[in-house]
């Protein structure tokens, strides 16, 4: 299937390709704007369609692309639970509260859940140390959680 | 209490916004600064003795006279990637005082004579990055940023450039990789970046902590800021204090604080009926300390590197005796696994290597001679790479190893964890 930004995510590659120095700068910024309208995720398709608008080489955009976690190579639930299990996490608990999360939601790790509503992924020290332990779903991080109040807050979500 | 530099206000709401900002002092050193000569503040900047606050510790100042000395353009980059594991202050400082930053910035980037800065924030930081955007617009609208700001004939522009999820990034020729719309991987020094950085022009990268420290080093003086501190330390820090305490958070001490009072008096002790039995002092790539040696420890840069470890970013990891220490050395060597670049061999592999083997250990499948094999894999990683995530990646290794050897040679035995009882897989799930 192919893959085409709107006219309105055009319009915001092109804004980041004057914004900085070079236009290699505004790589990062656009495979933000296309993973955002391909539902969360990048593939090749993406990778092409982005090349097309940026006028940059489709092998320099993948490059960029593969290197950071921020960027899904594989599709994600429409709530993406990103649970910190670094150190100051693990120390309050934070892989026992990613196991239960997935537990309750009947799903494993970095898959997507039938309904296509969750993900949930162990990540990397996210920088809410004193606060753990903690998610982030989406672009929200959440605080001082426990099982319950993370699963409260998930099966809220809509 | 001691006195509050940065964070005297920050309880305030207000503080936030322009107007708040300034009601409180907000952009006074900036217009006192663009009167100075730039000279006069790079000077007051060393004598103050100001320290890199990310983590290596660096004389600003001397980073800043590093520059040519001529009309190349050059660009002053604030790293705000904040990646160090138990590190959460820089986003502190910009969800809660984004002007002082901004402020810090400007007076900076006048002193190194700089016309563009960007505030490189990591990409998770959806909200800091947001607040530090409404902040810049702010600035612009009150004539603080563009052309000759606050009539000096000065022009400035700053701009904020999200990362996308890597620590490597947090390495400033890393960082100027990825601003560049590369992969983050660190280059080789010399040249440095004060005089070949971001597209090769002159750069100097300092962290949001060291940016907004210039302020009060204008507003004070040189000789009042160094009355914080030490000779060799001066000033104040902010400390991330998390882990197994009462009451984590940040907190603004002088440097040479004793670290036992930040634990109990900042951090409220430890939990009922827990005792402290380690402390990693300096973000998760800093050697760890036993509780004794915690008792004896002041927070400042020589004092933590005489007892072979580090302040780095001023995180302040607590860990009480509840806790396995095979097992979070799984946690740190994983960790620094899945960041390695992959550029260099001996941490692309080196890093994979160290997180086999305690994971194997975790598993029951250890051997007595994994325990040398760890510490023989981590010697070999140090000193040989382009920059220090290989060293980070060995030290964690080398001080768990060493000073919590018999919970290591208890689990290689019996297979499971001396302190839980249980096995890696009864732990977690």
């Amino acid at each position: 299937m192919s893959f085409n930004l709107s006219e309105e995510g055009i319009k915001k590659v092109k804004q980041e390709l004057s914004r900085y120095e070079t236009k290699e700068s505004a790589i990062i910024p656009s495979l933000y704007v296309a993973q955002k309208e391909n539902n969360g995720w990048v593939n090749n398709d993406v990778i092409h369609a982005l090349s097309k608008v940026m006028d940059i080489p489709a092998s320099k955009i993948n490059e960029v692309f593969k290197f950071y976690t921020m960027f899904n190579q594989k599709k994600v639930g429409k709530f993406h639970v990103q649970v910190c299990t670094n150190i100051s996490c693990a120390l309050n608990g934070s892989r026992e509260l990613a196991s239960h999360i997935c537990r309750e939601l009947k799903t494993k790790f970095d898959e997507v859940t039938p309904d296509g509503r969750f993900t949930v992924s162990k990540v990397e020290c996210l920088g809410s140390c004193g606060t753990a332990p903690m998610m982030q779903v989406n672009d929200k991080y959440y605080e001082n959680l426990t099982h319950e109040s993370a699963m409260n807050l998930l099966r809220g979500m809509k | 209490m001691e006195s509050k530099l940065l964070t005297e206000f920050y309880h305030l709401d207000e503080f936030r916004g322009i107007e708040g900002y300034k009601k409180n002092g907000g952009y006074v050193e900036l217009a006192k600064a663009l009167k100075m000569q730039p000279q006069q503040i790079i000077d007051e900047v060393k004598a103050s003795g100001l320290r890199g606050r990310g983590g290596a510790g660096f004389p600003t100042g001397t980073k800043w006279s590093f520059l040519p000395k001529n009309g190349e353009p050059r660009y002053l980059l604030c790293n705000a990637d904040e990646g160090e594991p138990g590190t959460f202050k820089d986003r502190l400082m910009m969800e809660r005082a984004p002007h002082q930053l901004i402020e810090g910035m400007i007076i900076s980037a006048f002193a190194i004579g700089s016309k563009k800065s960007y505030i490189y924030v990591r990409g998770e930081y959806h909200y800091p990055i947001s607040v530090l955007e409404k902040a810049i617009r702010e600035a612009y609208d009150a004539g603080l940023l563009g052309k000759n700001i606050l009539g000096s004939g000065f022009d400035h522009d700053m701009d904020v450039y999200s990362g996308a999820g890597a620590y490597i990034c947090g390495e400033e020729t890393g960082m100027i990789s990825s601003l560049e719309g590369a992969k983050g991987q660190p280059k080789l020094k010399p040249p440095f970046p004060a005089v070949q950085g971001y597209l090769r022009k002159p750069t100097i990268v300092n962290n949001v902590e060291t940016l907004a420290a210039v302020k009060y080093i204008i507003r004070d003086g040189a000789a009042a800021y160094r009355k914080h501190g030490t000779e060799k330390s001066p000033g104040t820090k902010l400390f991330s204090l998390s882990g197994n305490v009462m009451k984590p958070g940040n907190y603004e001490v002088p440097l040479a604080y004793p670290l036992i009072d930040l634990i109990n008096k900042e951090g409220g002790g430890m939990k009922p009926g827990r005792k402290l039995k380690a402390v990693i002092p300096g973000g998760s790539s800093a050697p760890v300390m036993t509780a004794a040696e915690v008792e004896k420890a002041t927070l400042d840069y020589e004092c933590l590197a005489g007892m072979g470890t580090m302040l780095g970013s001023g995180a302040v990891i607590v860990i009480d005796d509840s806790q396995c220490m095979v097992d979070m050395l799984g946690v740190l060597t994983h960790f620094y696994h899945h960041e390695s670049c992959g550029q260099c061999t001996p941490c692309r592999e080196g890093t994979g290597w160290l997180n086999k083997i305690v994971h194997s250990i975790l598993e029951g499948k250890g051997r007595l001679q994994d325990i040398e094999l760890l510490e023989k894999v981590a010697d070999n990683m140090k000193g040989r790479t382009i920059c220090a995530l290989s060293d980070a990646a060995a030290l964690p290794v080398l001080s768990f190893v060493s000073k919590f050897r018999d919970e290591f040679e208890f689990y290689v035995r019996e297979g499971r964890s001396k302190v839980k009882g249980t096995t890696y897989a009864e732990m977690h799930h």
